[in-house]
C-alpha cells in the first residue's frame, strides 16, 4: 500500500477537519451550499478516494479503481453547476485536499525527504487530475445545462397571439427543430379550438432558415388546421428564404403566402368578413383613431 | 486550390446540426456572401448534416474556407461511417426518400451549391462535399 493510501486511511478524521478548514478559508457559499451538505460530501467523497487509492495506483485516477470516485467527482460537479457555483469555485473544491494531504506526508516521512518527494509528487499528481476531471465535469454540465435552457427559453418564445376575433397568429422566432415545431403546432391547433378561430397565420419573419424539415412541419401544421375548419396563411417570407424554399423545390403552391404579416392580418380579416376602412375625418371622428382607420364587419351573404 | 482555415464538427445529435448550421453563418458572413448565398449554404449545411445524423448514424463536417486564387469560398465535406447509399441517382431524385422526408434534402442541396460531389459505397459510408464561392 502506498503511503498516500495509508495516510488517508489512518487520519481519516483529521484529514476530513483540516480539509473542511481549507475549504471554509479559500472558498466558502454559504449562500449555496450549508455546512452539513459540504461536509457530507466530503467525507463521502475522501472515503471513496481512500478505498481507490488502497485498492489502485494513485497517480492513474483514469483506471478502474477509480470509477467510484469519478462518479462522485461527476455528480459533484453537475449539483454545483446547477447550484451556481463558478468553475474554479469548484475546482478549488477537490484542490484544496492538497495542503492537509500535504502536511501528513510531511509530518509522516520527515525522516526520509526522498520518500517525501517522491509521494508529494504522487499526491499532487492525483490531487491535479481529480481537479481537471472535476473541472471537465463541470463545463460538460454547464453545456446541458445551458443547452436545456436554450431549448426552454424556444417553448417561452412561440406565443400564440389572438389578433381579432377568430383570428390568430404565431410569430415564429428561431431556429426550428423537430421537437419545437411539435411544440408550436400543438399549441397553436389547441389555441385554433380554444378560441374558435377560421384562420391561423404563421410569420416566419424571424426564422433564420427553412429548410425541408421545417417546411414538412409548417405543411403537416396546416394541413392539420384545415381539418378543424381554419385555414392557415404563411407570412413573413423573405426573398432569401423565398429563393432557398425554391431551389430546394418544397411546394408552397397550396398555402396562402403574404410577404408581411399586416398583409396576412389584411387578408386575415378579409376572410372572416371585416374590412378595414378609412374613417372619414370630417365627422371628427379622427382623434379616437390614431391611424383613421377602422375594422367594419362587411355585411354576409346570405346562406353563407 | 489553398485552404485558409479548417475546422471539424462532430455531428452526433440535433444540436449538433444547429451548432453547425451557426458556424456556417459565421463563416458565409465572413467571406462576404450575399444574404441569399449565406441562406442557401446555411440550407444546404442543415440539409445534409441531418442525413449524416438521420440517414448515416451520425459523422462529421469539415468546414474549410477555400481559394483558387481568384475566389474564395467555403467547402463542407459530410462524412459519415453509416449504411451508404445503394443508387445515388435514385437518391437525387426530388421526392425520393426511404424515411419520412420530403426527399427534397438531397437534390435540393445539390442546387443551393456552386459544385456538389458525392461517393458512397453500401456497407461503408456516405461522403458528401459542396463549395460554394463567392
Ligand atoms: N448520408 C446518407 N447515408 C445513407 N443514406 C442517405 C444519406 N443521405 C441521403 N440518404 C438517402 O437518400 C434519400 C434522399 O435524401 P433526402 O435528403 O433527399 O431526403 P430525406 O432525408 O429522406 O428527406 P428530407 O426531404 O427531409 O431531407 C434518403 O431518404 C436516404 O435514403
Ligand atoms: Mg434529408
Amino acid at each position: 500500500m502506498s503511503k498516500i493510501a495509508e495516510i488517508l486511511q489512518k487520519n481519516e478524521s483529521e484529514l476530513l477537519a483540516d480539509w473542511m478548514k481549507e475549504q471554509l478559508t479559500a472558498v466558502r457559499r454559504r449562500d449555496l451550499m450549508n455546512d452539513g451538505e459540504l461536509q457530507a460530501q466530503s467525507t463521502d467523497l475522501l472515503r471513496s478516494i481512500a478505498s481507490a487509492a488502497r485498492n489502485g495506483n494513485v497517480t492513474d485516477v483514469s483506471g478502474s479503481d477509480w470509477a467510484g470516485v469519478r462518479e462522485r467527482l461527476t455528480d459533484i460537479s453537475a449539483s454545483r453547476a446547477k447550484q451556481g457555483f463558478s468553475p474554479d469555485e469548484t475546482a478549488l473544491f477537490v484542490f484544496s485536499l492538497k495542503q492537509p494531504l500535504f502536511t501528513r506526508l510531511r509530518n509522516e516521512l520527515a525522516k526520509d525527504p526522498n520518500a517525501m518527494f517522491a509521494e508529494m509528487w504522487n499526491a499532487t499528481v492525483m490531487v491535479d487530475r481529480l481537479g481537471l476531471m472535476t473541472f471537465g465535469a463541470f463545463l460538460k454540465a454547464k453545456e446541458q445545462l445551458i443547452a436545456q435552457q436554450a431549448e426552454e427559453m424556444l417553448e417561452l418564445s412561440t406565443p400564440v397571439v389572438k389578433l381579432w376575433q377568430g383570428i390568430v397568429a404565431i410569430p415564429l422566432i428561431g431556429t426550428l427543430d423537430s421537437n419545437r415545431t411539435q411544440i408550436v403546432m400543438e399549441s397553436l391547433l389547441s389555441t385554433i379550438v380554444a378560441t374558435n378561430s377560421k384562420v391561423a397565420i404563421i410569420d416566419i419573419t424571424g426564422v433564420p432558415a427553412v429548410d425541408t424539415l421545417v417546411a414538412q412541419h409548417l405543411l403537416k401544421t396546416i394541413t392539420a388546421a384545415k381539418l378543424m375548419g381554419a385555414e392557415c396563411i404563411l407570412s413573413g417570407i423573405r426573398p432569401q428564404i423565398a429563393q432557398t424554399i425554391v431551389h430546394l423545390g418544397i411546394n408552397l403552391n397550396e398555402v396562402i403566402t403574404k410577404a408581411s404579416l399586416a398583409d396576412a392580418l389584411a387578408t386575415a380579416l378579409q376572410k372572416t368578413g371585416k374590412t378595414v376602412v378609412r374613417i372619414d375625418k370630417q365627422n371628427g371622428k379622427a382623434g379616437e383613431n390614431k391611424d383613421g382607420a377602422e375594422v367594419k364587419q362587411t355585411p354576409e351573404r346570405k346562406g353563407a | 486550390m489553398t485552404t485558409l482555415k479548417s475546422e471539424s464538427v462532430d455531428i452526433a445529435g440535433p444540436t449538433d446540426v444547429v451548432i453547425l448550421r451557426q458556424k456556417v453563418r459565421a463563416w458565409s458572413i465572413e467571406l462576404k456572401f450575399s444574404l441569399v448565398d449565406q441562406t442557401k449554404m446555411i440550407t444546404a449545411s442543415s440539409e445534409l448534416a441531418r442525413n449524416t445524423l438521420d440517414h448515416g448514424g451520425g459523422g462529421r463536417c469539415l468546414m474549410e474556407m477555400v481559394s483558387n486564387g481568384a475566389r474564395s469560398g467555403l467547402r463542407l465535406t459530410f462524412e459519415d461511417h453509416g449504411p451508404g447509399i445503394p443508387d445515388i441517382d435514385l437518391a437525387l431524385k426530388d421526392g425520393y426518400s426511404t424515411g419520412n422526408g420530403m426527399g427534397l434534402g438531397l437534390s435540393g442541396s445539390k442546387r443551393l451549391v456552386n459544385e456538389f460531389q458525392i461517393a458512397s459505397k453500401v456497407g461503408e459510408g456516405t461522403r458528401i462535399c459542396v463549395v460554394r464561392w463567392k
